[in-house]
């Protein structure tokens, strides 16, 4: 290939392939380059890791045995067992404010503009980012497990049903990256996209049934406890790891059926906060 | 048929300013535009807008045969960018860029690898292509994205600025470059702070200053249209500057401009070496002695600063009423602000 090309109109770009092979394509490539930016600022991985191991530690060393479980008495092992799910789920979750801190540190870089210059898939800048942070949640997962398993946790109802959980669990997370993703193109700082990710989250993770049990809340609270999602994956989660102790105490739908409830809401928000973020994505200036 | 590069009426508002107040642009394939104009004279808006970054509140613009507005996706894929300030990742090696961005571009990984081992050398980074472009410098990181920008070896290219901060020898290398690109038939688009840089590579100019375009033509062109030739001399003994500047009014072909400080005093001519050896045979004639006498063509700078600044109307004040330049009032000053600015940049 030499520098210059005889025929004017001739570009060694190849026709873009278009529509959904181009779009993964170009999904994987940004995912490529958001993995490699992760490998090489190590600290920002290492720093997301120890969080959730603290939660752990903290659940089961301060809070085990003051929060009374139904059907766990006073063993304090069973106890531990109970509140992981809620730990797994709230730790997924903070890939919401990883994904928007990234998106608005790259909408503010002179980078954006090579981009939105390229013939590339509309949302790849996105989803490549948020693929990378489903990457590093699943990495922090497993972190989080070796943890769980050492302070007592177990499984019960086998491999297979345990690993359904785990993905309900990564699909949560990768469902709320999107919503970080919204934020981050909605924000003008990292900064400001990493606590608009988290601030929403404190609420949101304690009014469900994650770390008390929802019977003891006001009616009304019950209810938004039940409905909310994360409660539906926490309590999916529970049953497929084998770590019910007692009866549901909701006859709410997610609570009935909390496996299909998870999978459902966690789809409900990627397409809408996918749909809302491309939509941002291309109109930002 | 409109060129490669065609705008119409292009207007883009911020709050109350008016960065692009009716652009109008026509860039016949295979040729270089040089856009020039002062700090905040709209040139990165329309570079902006014609590359789809940024829309338009009104006019319209068709790239490569597609209009920025109907069809951005086919523009994009015509064209290639190298903004204003570089877009690289930090974090990620010279090559790594280079062949991510080959990759956007829907090339195979192979392809995109082997066109960023040719780039890197190109632009010489060979060695530093495996470190992360956070440890550029700034003009490494300016050819490293110079080099993004020609990955396809686009039919249409946009460089805004893209010499800002390169060392002579880069500088050169891109000339070179850019001109072999243009000779195999890419359409460019270029803005500029050198005016060497346009003089060089532009086959048309196009003057940009508040949103619009107060000057086009070919450099030669606006060149003649700023004036002809000028004889500067700079006196030795500031005493004899008033007797000076009679002797140099009588060659004028219209004022002159004095500049005390410097004891320089400059008069537009007609005739060319001949009149400039008279100048200094009268000159010597009258025992004044000089420290520098020089016959001065225009250059862009000073189409650029004719145009841009208030030196035009300064300058036709001084014509106009030549008795008055020889006292070095209001007018006189605002003329020097011309020429020296002028023969420092030519330094
Ligand atoms: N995003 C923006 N928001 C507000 N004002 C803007 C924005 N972009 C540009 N402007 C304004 O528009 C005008 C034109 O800016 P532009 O960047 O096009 O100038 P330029 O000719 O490229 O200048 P320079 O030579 O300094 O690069 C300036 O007054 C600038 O302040
Ligand atoms: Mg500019």
């Amino acid at each position: 290939m030499a520098a210059t090309s005889a025929a004017p109109k001739l570009s060694d770009a190849p026709v873009p392939k278009g529509g959904i092979v181009q779009s993964v394509h170009d999904s994987l490539v940004m995912a490529r380059r958001n993995l490699i930016r992760m490998a090489r600022i190590p600290e920002m991985v290492i720093f997301g890791m120890i969080q959730p191991v603290m939660f752990v530690l903290l659940f089961a060393y301060v809070f085990g045995g003051a929060i009374g479980v139904p059907g766990a008495g006073g063993d304090k092992t069973a106890y531990r067992e109970f509140m992981m799910a809620g730990i797994f789920a709230q730790t997924v979750t903070f890939a919401t404010a990883g994904a928007g801190a990234g998106i608005a540190d790259d909408m503010h870089k002179g980078l954006i503009d090579r981009f939105r210059s390229l013939p590339m898939a509309r949302g790849a800048v996105l989803t490549g980012r948020t693929l990378a942070d489903l990457v590093q949640t699943a990495l922090v997962m497993v972190v989080m497990i070796v943890c769980a398993l050492i302070v007592g946790w177990r499984i019960h109802d086998g491999l297979i049903k345990a690993l359904a959980g785990l993905g309900l669990l990564l699909l949560l997370g990768y469902a709320f990256s999107w919503i970080g993703a919204l934020i981050g193109l909605s924000v003008r700082t990292p900064e400001a996209a990493t606590s608009g990710g988290l601030i929403w989250l404190f609420p949101l993770t304690f009014l469900s049934n994650a770390f008390v049990p929802t019977d003891s809340l006001p009616t009304f609270l019950q209810h938004v406890a039940d409905w909310n999602p994360f409660s539906a994956t926490v309590q999916a989660c529970r049953e497929l790891f084998g770590n019910q102790l007692a009866p549901v105490p909701s006859d709410a739908w997610p609570m009935q059926h909390p496996a299909w409830a998870s999978l459902l809401y966690s789809l409900l928000i990627i397409v809408i906060f996918r749909t809302l973020s491309v939509r941002k994505y291309r109109s930002a200036a | 048929m409109p060129g490669a590069i065609y705008a119409e009426g292009l207007v883009k508002t911020f709050g109350d300013v008016r960065a692009l107040d009716g652009v109008d642009l026509d860039v016949p394939e295979g040729s270089v535009l040089g856009l020039l104009g002062p700090n905040g004279a709209g040139k990165t808006t329309a570079v902006r807008v014609l590359t789809t970054l940024l829309q338009p509140d009104s006019g319209r613009a068709v790239v490569a045969g597609h209009d920025v507005l109907k069809a951005p996706v086919q523009v994009r894929r015509s064209i290639g960018l190298s903004g204003q300030f570089a877009a690289v990742d930090e974090y990620l090696t010279g090559r790594e860029n280079l062949q991510m961005v080959g990759e956007l571009y829907q090339m195979s990984s192979r392809s995109a690898k082997a066109r960023a081992v040719e780039l890197l050398e190109q632009f010489n980074l060979t060695e530093a292509g495996d470190r992360s472009a956070k440890t550029y410098s700034g003009g490494m990181r300016r050819r490293l994205d110079l080099a993004a920008a020609l990955i396809v070896r686009p039919p249409v290219m946009f460089m805004d600025e893209p010499t800002t901060g390169l060392d002579p020898r880069n500088r050169m290398m891109l000339w070179e470059v850019i001109e072999s690109l243009v000779a195999g038939g890419t359409t460019l688009l270029l803005t500029t702070q050198y005016l060497e840089e346009a003089d060089r590579l532009a086959h048309d100019i196009a003057v940009v200053d508040h949103g619009k375009v107060i000057a086009r033509g070919t450099a030669d062109q606006l060149k003649a249209q700023t004036g002809g030739e000028r004889v500067e001399v700079v006196v030795h003994d500031p005493a004899l500057l008033g007797t000076a500047t009679e002797i140099l009014t009588a060659f004028s072909k219209g004022g002159s401009t004095v500049d005390k400080h410097t004891r320089r005093i400059t008069v537009p001519v007609a005739g060319g070496a001949k009149l400039l050896a008279e100048v200094i045979r009268e000159l010597d004639s009258r025992g004044i002695e000089i420290d520098d006498i020089g016959l001065r063509r225009p250059t862009l700078d000073d189409v650029f600063l004719s145009l841009t600044g208030h030196a035009a109307e300064a300058d036709q004040a001084v014509e106009g009423e030549a008795s008055e330049a020889a006292k070095p009032g209001a007018s006189a000053g605002a003329g020097v602000g011309v020429v020296g600015t002028a023969g420092e940049e030519n330094k």
